[in-house]
């Protein structure tokens, strides 16, 4: 690699906890700038002869938690998510470099009603935004999950529990092949948004990018501007 | 330092010699961008050259596709790490916007602009001589909207956040502008093979 070597830092993986059957928090401790919820890292591994990869992974954590929470799904043959999930022990060190994105954060005091939308793994960033929002509660916030199973739905109790004790949070979660058997379509999208009974004036996205354009193109078809409409896609 | 346990996939030989420092082959074709894809209806497009706030020139769908056509076949490198080899566009290049327009460049500086009011920054050499496109098709196939249909820039040589989807002009600015990454932390020319990503990179 180069002789300089942009702003990498070492982070140890202090501990590692099960989400999901396929999904992990990796808890991090790293020399790293305070981060806005909805900002992700990247992660660089690097081999024995110097072979390196490097993927982005959105930061779970509350904005000033001791540790930096990354998830991180396992994809099958995935190259980095499978040494996360297969080889990684806490003590293990990573390079990081981050916090980084600029558009797709969450700050608070924000005064009007919030739209969070995550398909699978997409959940990630928008937990952060969540845990910011139960920190500094306001205006009114709606989280939709949709993941494969039940089992998927990462974050479950912790969301419920945010939604249980403050009624301004609601939290909708829906699997597509088990159980309730529900997608996020057009009636699902509209159930929810009367439930809830506002018109969300900014809205994050995230997930596969099927998903992600999907669901925009419902918001923008039920009358949601363009611009408050912001997306991040996981592949 | 290597990393306990990690012993990597490699690429074969030639897309470890295609591929830029830091990127990953991929088949697919990812999508990045803000927010979701504007509809655009081709009655009402256009394309216009500006000099600052004063139009140099303005095409509509029905003109635009008169002009010149250059296709371009390569790799395309996006920052969020992936890059696709052997793509293939066509489109218009700058240099035959402005024959069209009967105008010199003023600056040697531009901003792109799109439907979605994103912008994004680029030299006027990176984007003369040939090395830049309006592209209206991918693949032989007109732009899909996701795309940044009905018609993106084409950068191929800078990371592809400088391909601007959903293109509506270009404005010759006096000095290097930061467009909507730029201002957000990414590099202000990013060049992949120098890994130019954000902005505190060289
Ligand atoms: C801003 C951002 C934030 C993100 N945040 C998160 C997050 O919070 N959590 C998370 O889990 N992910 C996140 N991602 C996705 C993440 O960066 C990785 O893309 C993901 O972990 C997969 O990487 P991998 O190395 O495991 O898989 P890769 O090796 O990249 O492979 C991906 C898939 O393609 C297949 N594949 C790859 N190469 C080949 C090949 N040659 N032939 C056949 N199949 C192949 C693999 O089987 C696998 O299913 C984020 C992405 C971005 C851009």
């Amino acid at each position: 690699m180069s002789e300089r070597d942009g702003n990498w830092r070492t982070a140890v993986i202090a501990r590692i906890a099960a989400l999901t059957p396929r999904m992990r928090s990796y808890f991090l401790h790293a020399p790293l700038a305070g981060h806005v919820a909805g900002q992700y890292l990247d992660v660089r591994l690097t081999a024995p002869d110097g072979y390196q990869a490097r993927r982005s992974y959105s930061i779970a954590s509350r904005p000033g938690a001791a540790e930096l929470e990354l998830a991180i799904a396992l994809q099958d043959d995935g190259e980095v998510s499978a040494w996360f999930h297969e080889v990684a022990q806490p003590g293990d060190t990573i390079d990081v470099r981050g916090p980084l994105g600029g558009h797709f954060i969450w700050e608070p005091p924000h005064a009007a009603p919030v739209l969070l939308v995550a398909g699978g793994s997409g959940i990630v960033p928008l937990v952060s935004i969540a845990r910011a929002w139960q920190a500094a509660p306001a205006a009114p916030m709606l989280l939709l999950h949709s993941a494969r199973t039940p089992e998927a739905l990462a974050f479950q109790p912790e969301l419920a529990g945010i939604a249980a004790a403050d009624p301004r949070f609601t939290y909708v979660a829906v699997s597509t092949r088990a159980g309730t058997g529900r997608r996020i379509d057009a009636a699902m999208l509209d159930k929810a948004l009367g439930h809830w009974g506002h018109l969300p004036a900014l809205c994050y996205l995230c997930g596969p990018t099927a998903f992600v354009e999907a669901v925009a193109q419902l918001l923008v078809a039920r009358g949601v501007a363009h611009r408050a409409i912001r997306t991040e896609r996981f592949g | 330092m290597s990393t306990r346990g990690f012993t990597g996939r490699r690429p074969g030989a030639d897309a470890a010699r295609r591929l830029p420092p830091g990127q990953q082959q991929t088949q697919d074709f990812p999508v990045l961008s803000l927010g979701p894809a504007p509809a655009i209806n081709l009655d009402a497009w256009r394309f216009t050259l500006r000099h600052g706030s004063r139009p140099l020139a303005s095409w509509n769908w029905f003109e635009f596709n008169a002009l010149p056509r250059t296709r371009w076949h390569g790799d395309i490198h996006c920052v969020t790490t992936w890059s696709k080899f052997g793509t293939d566009w066509e489109g218009v290049t700058l240099d035959d916007l402005l024959a069209a327009a009967g105008v010199q460049a003023p600056t040697s500086f531009l901003l792109a602009q799109s439907y979605d009011d994103y912008d994004t920054n680029v030299p006027l050499a990176d984007l003369a001589g040939g090395r830049a496109l309006i592209a209206t098709h991918f693949g032989g196939e007109p732009l899909t909207p996701e795309h940044g249909g009905p018609a993106r820039l084409l950068v191929p040589h800078l990371y592809f956040w400088k391909s601007a989807k959903w293109i509506k002009g270009l404005k010759f600015t006096e000095r290097d502008e930061a467009g909507f990454w730029e201002l957000r932390g990414y590099h202000m020319r990013g060049d992949p093979w120098r890994e130019q990503r954000y902005s505190d990179d060289d």
